[in-house]
């Protein structure tokens, strides 16, 4: 009775070569999705208060922009905004991984926009009203009052979405980024050695997410203290 | 001598020479309605500084909406609120009634500090944050003095050793407590209560009344309160008006209306209450 020949398709040998590689792609990867959550973060928190506070038609413009950017596919986005620079001999030379890094924070900033809507709206009437009983200027009552009370209800699905954007950043491959599954992917088809690139790959990318689930997981349990 | 002025002040408001001589609250033909509901209707009365006046009056009859408005939480759908003789959240220019700028509404609300049924105390800050945060980001005090005159109301109100807790570890008597505290922070020169000891078990309600009859003893704050503690509103306040779909039905001392009420709707109202 035979057993199976393993060797026929893990080799340790390629394993140990891939992973240097793919360690440079992750890199790539990290940086994508940091930067972008930061973006996002940001630029969501700034769509939200200005959908609150411009008027009419401003308000309409930005709401419209917004329903766009969420509405269609990310790679259509990034390959647009990728061949507006490479196409346009009159805007500077932008390296793909910051127009991809920039595209995946405003794709994810209209998601988490809505996220700080909605944590925005969580904030009770009642303190809305002693806001105004000790008339706190609204910057500041923004500031110390409504913001801490609606990130309390905002950060876990904040969490989620970068989470998202982690799966989301192989996306960058259709503007020649070389991230984690990228260089996966050319190392496989250079050394004919697939199984060993994308098995790491995927531990990778498990050994980064298992940990930022349990981080955002704290940060909940800290924010749901008081 | 003629005036230069360009109509910018209200036929309501006088030099500040006799600015004594104005009544704290003034309300002249308020109209509120919401939808079709005609809450409010041609109400006037004043307050003068100093006083102490409780609203009663069966439930819908509009009291709390009175406090509201004087709040700036909800706005009069017509006439006029004077606020120690300037106009609060209106004023009549050349002949049209037209709203004030939002910042200068403020800086009459500055004066006036209101205390909610339900606290409203800010639930991400610790007790002194609660109370240090207006009179530092709307009066421009320093930390140190805003949190000296903290500990101090702390102190006034029985809960000196509670300054670095979060409100939702206190019970409500001590929150409510608090309540009181952070508007007194701001030096108000009017008070607003509304109900404030609806919402407490039957034992807390006296310490927080308790309190409110020192702050009466020791102050001349204008107080308008809203309450159906009846032995409470003789203790405090020299007048009475007792509402009744949204028009004062009597106005008088608490010891003529509690007493002698000299309208069927009012003795009803009060034995009502007294059943309770
Ligand atoms: N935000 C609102 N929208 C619509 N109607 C309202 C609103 N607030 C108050 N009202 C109505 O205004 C009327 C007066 O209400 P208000 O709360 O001033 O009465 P109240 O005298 O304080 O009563 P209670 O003793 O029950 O507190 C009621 O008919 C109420 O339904
Ligand atoms: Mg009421």
């Amino acid at each position: 009775m035979n057993f199976p020949d393993f060797s026929d398709f893990w080799s340790w040998e390629r394993a140990f070569e891939a992973l240097p590689i793919l360690l440079r792609g992750f890199g790539n990867t990290l940086i994508a999705t940091v930067l972008g959550t930061i973006i996002a973060a940001i630029l969501g928190l700034l769509i939200a208060v200005l959908l609150r506070v411009l008027p009419g038609w401003i308000d309409w413009l930005l709401k419209l922009a917004v329903a766009f950017v969420r509405n269609t596919p990310l790679v259509v986005q990034l390959l647009f905004v990728y061949y507006l620079f490479a196409m346009n001999p009159v805007l500077i030379e932008v390296p793909a991984l910051v127009i991809g890094t920039a595209m995946i924070g405003v794709h994810y900033a209209t998601y988490m926009s809505e996220s700080y809507r909605a944590g925005i709206d969580s904030v009770p009437k009642g303190q809305w009203e002693a806001i105004s009983a000790l008339s706190l200027p609204p910057g500041r009552a923004f500031r110390s009052v409504v913001l801490p009370q609606a990130l309390r209800a905002t950060i876990p699905s904040l969490g989620n979405y970068a989470v998202a954007m982690f799966k989301d950043t192989p996306f960058l491959f259709a503007i020649s980024v070389v991230e984690l599954v990228t260089s996966a992917q050319q190392y496989g088809a250079r050394n004919f050695a697939y199984t060993e690139a994308f098995t790491l790959a995927g531990l990778i990318f498990l050994a980064a997410s298992y940990p930022t689930s349990l981080l955002i997981r704290r940060m909940e349990k800290s924010l749901a203290q008081y | 001598m003629p005036s230069t002025d360009s109509g910018l002040t209200a036929p309501g408001s006088t030099g500040p020479g006799s600015v004594g001589s104005d009544p704290a609250i003034r309300f002249q033909d308020v109209e509120k309605r919401f939808g079709d509901n005609v809450v409010l209707k041609n109400l006037n009365f004043s307050v003068q500084p100093g006083e102490r006046v409780t609203l009663i009056g069966p439930s819908g009859s509009g009291k709390t909406t009175i406090l509201r408005l004087i709040m700036t939480l909800e706005s009069l759908t017509d006439g006029f609120i004077y606020i120690n003789g300037s106009p609060l959240t209106h004023e009549e220019r050349n002949g049209r009634r037209t709203a004030l700028p939002p910042r200068e509404v403020r800086r009459k609300t500055r004066q006036i500090g209101m205390v909610f049924q339900q606290f409203n105390l800010f639930p991400n800050m610790t007790v002194a944050e609660n109370l240090i945060e207006a009179p530092m980001h709307v009066l421009g005090m320093s930390k140190a003095d805003a949190l000296a005159k903290a500990r101090g109301l702390l102190d006034k109100v029985g809960l000196a050793d509670k300054e670095n807790e979060h409100p939702s570890r206190l019970s409500g008597g001590q929150q409510q407590r608090v309540a009181i505290a952070r508007a007194l922070a701001m030096d108000p020169e009017i008070l607003l209560l509304d109900e404030v000891t609806s919402a407490l078990d039957p034992e807390l309600v006296d310490d927080v009344l308790n309190v409110l009859r020192r702050l009466a003893g020791e102050t001349d704050i204008t107080m308008l309160i809203v309450t159906h503690e009846m032995q409470f509103a003789k203790d405090v306040s020299q007048r009475v008006m007792m509402f009744d779909n949204g028009a004062i039905l009597e106005d008088g001392p608490p010891e003529e209306i509690f007493t002698n009420p000299r309208h069927e709707r009012t003795a009803k109202f009060l034995s009502a209450v007294l059943d309770q």
